[in-house]
């Protein structure tokens, strides 16, 4: 009871006096502000980007690359092929045909509306069926391209990246004038950085005729998979490489997820070191003029433990309350902004930060730590400063 | 025949300063009963706020022994040190150190807070400390808000609310012009004649040691001399 209220006591009297010390305090609060701000809006483009290439495709989708190839970049399917493949158990049919859908992905260099540079963008050769196999494509705006046209539809995130993506405009590519006719959406997924034509208008302007990039099929179910893969393996005619589309597209996300991961921590441990002296500097001229109050309570009897306590207890009120400051400002700047950056294969990928309340506690917790070591020396040297010495204000 | 309460037996107090020893008291020894008013005099450096440390258990000697009581102070480690004047010793300083951001009832009530009193019985001491020095019309005043006479009232009123039976004063009075020093001092006066607190304080000023039943006079951290008042 006695040392609860000796915390109590001295911390009130801390926390009291950091109006008289308005600028100093202000500090550390502005200090790790920073610090929090800049580690979790880095962190949040890194969860962001990885939140939109793991939320890309599905379970029961499979891509069919030739074998060899890990990306639909470095590969090419005969139509023969495809249709041997989609011959396989585990793919699921409808009235139609089997949902298979052949498709070419290629990169064009357009220009970004937000600086004007040229940046890789990814044009995706689509068939029929390509709508068929994924549920949630959904035209927002305009319509879908009439097949056997220079038409095109774009994703939401591509269009709002890329100059010239406007409804109804025409938009010339690799020498071919397309004509923006409709806007779609993907759920959020990968597949909305991309703008999308018939595959044949594609592969004939291309001049290609090695076939497409690959063949996303549909299982009937996600189980089947491993079904379908031996199907392809035991067949002598095929060398394939298949890939469920979720693990595709987490994999291409992974080395560039650690990479803004890293490079936000590391900026983080950067801009932390230097609160940290801010705090040190900060606590230990708080506790400097403090030092004659800090002996009087000693004198009378007060412990040295509460006084550690209370000073440590007032450096985290302080990187508390910059780490709340920095979180709500990295909240506020960052959630939703949408950016762009280098998918896996070498295109843009755009995609939302996402201040998720798991880094914003992140934030939270390293402003605690930083309060932490920024109070802890400052509190001990107050603590073990003779009292005779301190009394005399020295 | 009045007890002893103050034994201080041989007591040697050096400081270090990188490889210097520096003696500041050497073999002294003095002896306070209850219920006395010592005034502690010399000049700067001569050892006596050293000393009053020592009988106030702010600081540890070097060598030799220090009684209060019956507790032997200097075989204490810090922690219990600390206890034991929270119990038995009330400080008055030349500069008051009230905090200045607590009014004057919570600056009473301090010592307070380390015993297990109540809220509304720490309250209600501090209020008769505060009536016993005079200000309890100004208990809701900040030190900021008080004249220095009334700071050190404020601060005397600290030192006795947790009714010790060990006033320690250092330059009481340094700080103050002559009236109100001489308020300050018939104030302790008050408190050793009629509440029967035992008194050291150190003073360079002769005058306020006539307000002491006895001075000593130390030199070069030796007692020189003494006077009775």
């Amino acid at each position: 009871m006695n040392s609860i209220n000796q915390i109590i006591a001295i911390t009130l009297m801390n926390l009291r006096n950091i109006p008289m010390r308005i600028g100093a305090s202000l500090v550390i609060v502005v200090g790790i502000a920073g610090v929090v701000a800049v580690l979790v809006a880095i962190l949040s483009m890194a969860s962001g980007f990885e939140a939109t290439l793991k939320s890309s495709g599905s379970p029961d989708r499979v891509i069919v690359l030739r074998g060899g190839s890990s990306s639909e970049m470095s590969s090419s399917l005969s139509r023969e092929h495809s249709n041997l493949i989609t011959s396989k158990p585990g793919v699921k049919n409808s009235d139609t045909g089997p949902l298979a859908a052949r498709e070419t992905y290629v990169i064009a260099d357009l220009r970004k509306r937000a600086n004007n540079s040229e940046a890789n963008m990814p044009m995706r050769g689509v068939d029929a069926r390509s709508f068929d196999i994924r549920d949630e494509f959904k035209i927002v705006a305009g319509r879908n391209i009439d097949f056997g046209r220079f038409e095109l539809i774009a994703g939401i995130k591509a269009a709002d990246q890329f100059q010239g993506i406007d409804l109804g405009k025409e938009l010339t590519i690799r020498g071919a004038s397309w004509t923006v006719v409709g806007l779609f959406e993907t759920d959020s997924s990968i597949y909305e950085s991309e703008v999308w034509v018939d595959n044949v208008v594609l592969r004939q302007n291309l001049k290609r005729s090695t076939g497409s990039s690959s063949l996303f099929v549909k299982l009937e179910a996600a189980q089947d998979y491993d079904m379908f893969e031996q199907a392809l393996a035991d067949d002598p005619q095929l060398e394939t490489n298949i890939i469920r589309e979720t693990t595709y597209y987490s994999e291409q996300s992974t080395s560039t997820t650690a990479l803004i991961t890293n490079f936000g921590y590391g900026v983080g441990i950067i801009m932390a070191i230097g609160a940290i002296f801010a705090a040190l500097n900060t606590m230990y001229s708080a506790v400097s003029t403090r030092s004659v109050e800090i002996a009087t309570l000693r004198a009378l009897g007060f412990g040295s433990t509460p006084v550690v306590i209370s000073v440590m207890v007032e450096a985290l009120t302080l990187a508390l309350i910059g780490g709340l400051l920095g979180a709500s400002i990295a909240y506020g700047l960052f959630n939703g902004y949408t950016a762009s950056t280098w998918g896996g294969t070498f295109s843009q990928v755009s995609f939302d930060f996402a201040v998720t309340p798991e880094l914003l506690t992140r934030g939270i917790v390293w402003s605690c730590m930083l309060g932490m070591v920024g109070g802890l020396f400052p509190a001990i040297t107050a603590a073990r400063q003779p009292i005779t010495t301190a009394l005399r204000g020295m | 025949m009045a007890e002893t309460l103050i034994d201080v037996n041989e007591v040697s107090k050096v400081y270090h300063r990188g490889n210097m020893e520096i003696p500041v008291l050497e073999e002294l020894i003095l002896s306070v009963d209850e219920g006395d008013f010592l005034a502690l005099m010399g000049p700067s450096g001569s050892g006596k706020t050293t000393l009053l440390n020592l009988i106030g258990g702010l600081d540890q000697p070097s060598h030799g022994s220090i009684t209060i009581g019956d507790e032997h102070i200097d075989q204490l480690s810090q922690g219990q040190l600390a206890n034991w004047r929270s119990r038995n010793v009330g400080f008055v300083f030349q500069f008051y150190n009230l905090l200045p951001v607590l009014t004057a009832q919570k600056n009473v009530e301090l010592p307070l807070l380390l015993t297990n009193l109540s809220t509304a019985e720490r309250k209600k001491r501090a209020q008769a400390a505060l009536a016993v020095v005079g200000l309890e019309d100004r208990s809701n005043h900040r030190p900021s808000e008080l004249s220095g006479g009334q700071e050190q009232r404020v601060a005397i009123a600290r030192a006795i609310v947790s009714d010790p039976a060990l006033l320690v004063c250092d330059e009481p009075t340094g700080d103050l012009d002559r009236a109100t020093a001489d308020e300050i001092l018939e104030l302790l006066q008050v408190l050793n004649k009629e509440y029967g607190k035992t008194i050291v304080m150190v003073t360079h000023d002769p005058k306020a040691a006539e307000f002491a039943n006895r001075s000593l006079h130390l030199d070069k951290g030796r007692l020189a001399s003494a006077e009775a008042a």
